[in-house]
């Protein structure tokens, strides 16, 4: 029927008098554009399958490609867009969910660029760290209410297992399953490197990454995917995720023809089979049965390594959060809604949880109403693009972030949302050996160690500017953030005051 | 040897993992959770009384006999060994276990083998004696699930939803009654002489254990619960 014709979303621009017929285009797109006509000597291209990944256009020797938006466009209205009616005519025809990948596309308010940092001027003098120590080292797990010190000044109060951050960034969850092996391995290397954590997201973990152990948290997820007791220990906490932001409430589901050999034995399941999570873990029904699961994992691993509760920043987030930190958990995880996924419903995507900010705001200071501040500490991510975000997160309360979006970027990722179709032209979001090949580790991890570097430099510089020697000192310090353009229930959610106040 | 008489399961369980030796009995067990888990060491735990939740959670290589009933979400992500009740065992028993074998003697609640999975030479199997509550192999992605009925030979011994999401494994019924109403995902089959083999397998490993008539349930009706398609959510989706 002609109603399934949808015009392609892009067009591939090709400069004739530049292309030198060379093929590369042909040989590197994995959605198959590019051609070459043998009878006309000319490179082709249909454009239907165009993602807009970029991959071609980078690889072109002679600057001859271009991708643009499509100029053919249905009649314009204001109330249906051409995106609105394409999904229809989708639906109509395939009869399914809609299936979309990273992070939300559309314009929801980002409230990081509604909030601006202080500095000092001329009361509290600022501070240069080229010259002068300043940490960026963060703790995360229980703080003790109190330390006791016996007589030589030595610490005998008990701590808790936590975890030792160089930078205030983690690598956040993402499973090797949704992301190659060589992703994994840049990651994993870039954490140990740069004396952070990634995370191994709920696909369990491939034996070649055990000796980053040190560096690992090891995610448990409804599915259970690779749990098993050597798993449990291999890392440095355990991670319980509980929502993921992309998709809050619903669970997940690695189609059959992706988990391929490796993925295989590291799920722990056959080849070829659906790997599908639950949407709960159907022994939680309550923070009470939570605290359950918090501590069968501590006892599996004898108390040493601290637990992490990663949860989607929802409506009532901050009631939630308050249960997790009374349920023996270290470390609460809040991922915002504009988080990415590998594989997402759109409506869901689109339509479900709150941004990260408010989610955030409203978390650390339920916690500090209740007085069980200091038994958790607080990760955010979910839309983490650059330090100024992570200076403006840990002002709002949050003691570490985790970042995935920004880190695939790192390691080439284009955000063309075609995750979910398992040809991702950059190496990441695919398990096709050629592909995967792209993505060389020994680049991708220095790519990472650069990036957070870089990141953690720039922080360092902010702080300096208001005249603050430590990250933890900012932590929770609303008075150096001011809001621009908010309205007064917003100011009042982020407990801040707006910019000239 | 240990007493378990007002010890709290922290204090417990420290005591198991402390204690030498490879086989350990415990007496007046009542409730303490987590009861194996993280136990590498010990090849047997015998325990007179009723354990607490998620007991043998994430078990490996361990055999655990319960002469009791057990509570919920036993054997929970459990790898490999045994778990055996004399008794009754609660809800979301065998949640996602991998390997190993769970055998209640008497009846298992809600969401029984919930999520199990096989993986090469993995394959977990639960057999209960009883019945099963509802929501059974919900979710089910591999392994076997064997329900006896035994006394319950009036009825058909598994309750409603069994099998919602299932899609590996199989689940074994004995009964007389053609087991109805499932959903989609889930197609009612008669056995054949494969599954029989199977079926008699677990069945004399039961007998043995709790003493029943291996030949008189062998002898049996049963039914075989597998899922519907080898990809059933396959399509669920539209591109976008
Ligand atoms: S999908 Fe990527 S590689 Fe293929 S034509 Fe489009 S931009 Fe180029
Ligand atoms: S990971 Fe790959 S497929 Fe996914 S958005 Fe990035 S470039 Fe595209």
């Amino acid at each position: 029927m002609p109603i399934n014709y949808i015009y392609p979303k892009y067009d591939v621009v090709r400069d004739s008098t530049r292309c030198i017929k060379c093929g590369a285009c042909m040989r590197q797109c994995a959605n198959e554009v590019h051609s070459y006509d043998d009878e006309l000597d000319v490179m082709k291209s249909d454009s239907m399958d165009c993602v807009d990944c970029q991959r071609c256009v980078s690889i072109c020797p002679t600057r001859a490609l271009k991708i643009i938006p499509a100029e053919n466009r249905l009649r314009p209205n204001g109330s249906w867009s051409q995106d609105d009616i394409y999904e229809i005519y989708r639906q109509a025809e395939g009869g399914g969910v809609l299936l979309s990948s990273m992070g939300t596309p559309k314009n929801y308010p980002i409230y990081w660029d509604k909030m601006l940092i202080n500095a000092s001027q001329v009361t509290n003098p600022s501070i240069d760290p080229l010259r002068e120590p300043m940490e960026t080292r963060v703790f995360l797990g229980k703080k003790p209410g109190k330390l006791e010190f016996d007589r030589k000044g030595k610490i005998t109060t008990k701590l808790g297992p936590h975890l030792e951050l160089n930078v205030p960034i983690m690598f956040s969850a993402m499973s090797y399953g949704s992301i190659s092996k060589n992703a994994h391995e840049s990651l994993a290397r870039a954490a140990e490197e740069l004396g952070t954590y990634y995370n191994t997201g709920e696909g369990g973990l491939h034996k070649d990454f055990y000796k980053y152990g040190k560096n690992t948290i090891v995610q448990v997820a409804s599915g259970r995917f690779g749990v098993h007791e050597e798993y449990l220990n291999a890392g440095s906490a355990i991670e319980i995720k509980m929502g993921q932001g992309a998709k809050p409430g619903i669970g997940g589901h690695l189609p059959g023809a992706k988990i391929r050999e490796e993925v295989s034995r590291t799920r722990m399941i056959p080849m070829g089979a659906d790997a599908i999570s639950p949407a709960p873990h159907h022994d939680i029904y309550s923070i009470e049965d939570l605290r359950q699961l918090v501590f069968s994992l501590k006892e599996a691993t004898n108390y040493t390594k601290p637990v992490i509760v990663k949860i989607a920043a929802v409506h009532n987030v901050a009631a939630i959060a308050s249960g997790i930190a009374r349920s023996g958990a270290d470390i609460i995880a809040i991922d915002g809604f504009r988080g990415g996924t590998g594989a997402a419903p759109t409506r869901t995507r689109d339509n479900v949880g709150i941004p990260i900010e408010l989610a955030l705001a409203s978390v650390d200071q339920r916690l500090r109403d209740e007085g069980i501040r200091n038994d958790v500490s607080i990760v955010v991510g979910g839309s983490i693009r650059n330090s100024a975000d992570i200076v403006k997160a840990v002002a709002l309360g949050a003691d570490a972030v985790y970042i995935a979006s920004a880190a695939l970027m790192a390691l080439g990722c284009h955000q063309c949302h075609s995750c979910h179709l398992g040809k991702c032209n950059w190496g990441i979001a695919t398990q096709r050996p050629d592909l995967v090949k792209r993505l060389n580790p020994e680049v991708g991890y220095k790519r990472l160690v650069n990036l957070v570097n870089a990141w953690n430099y720039e922080i360092k510089e902010i702080l300096g500017g208001m005249g603050i020697n430590s990250i933890e000192a900012l932590k929770g310090n609303r008075l150096m953030l001011r809001g621009v353009g908010l309205a007064d229930k917003e100011l009042e959610i982020l407990g801040i005051k707006h910019a000239g106040e | 040897m240990i007493d378990a008489t007002s010890l709290d399961l922290f204090e417990l369980n420290r005591k198991i993992k402390s204690v030498k030796g490879r086989k350990i009995v415990i007496n007046n067990v009542l409730g303490q959770r987590f009861i194996g888990s993280g136990v590498e060491d010990k090849k047997s735990i015998e325990i007179y009384g009723t354990p607490g939740n998620a007991l043998g959670a994430y078990l490996n290589n361990c055999d655990i006999t319960v002469y009791g009933n057990a509570q919920d979400a036993i054997g929970d992500t459990m790898n490999s060994g045994s778990i055996t009740v004399y008794g009754n065992s609660g809800d979301a028993t065998g949640y996602a276990m991998r390997g190993g074998l769970i055998m209640i003697k008497g009846s298992i609640g809600y969401r029984g083998g919930i999520h199990m999975k096989e993986y090469r030479e993995h394959k977990p199997v639960i057999t209960v004696g009883g019945c099963a509550g509802n929501f059974l192999g919900e979710y089910q992605a591999g392994g076997i699930i064997l329900v006896l009925g035994i006394g319950s030979e009036d009825k058909v011994p598994i309750g409603h939803y069994c099998g919602t999401g299932m899609h590996g494994g199989v689940i074994y019924v004995r009964s007389r009654f053609r087991p109805k109403h499932f959903p989609p995902q889930v197609l009612v089959e008669e056995c054949d002489e494969q599954d029989a083999k199977v079926i008699e397998k677990y069945v004399r490993l039961y007998a043995e254990r709790f003493n029943a008539d291996a030949e008189r349930l062998i002898n049996s009706e049963y039914y075989k619960l597998v899922p519907n398609a080898k990809n059933p959510y396959k399509q669920l989706y539209t591109n976008n």
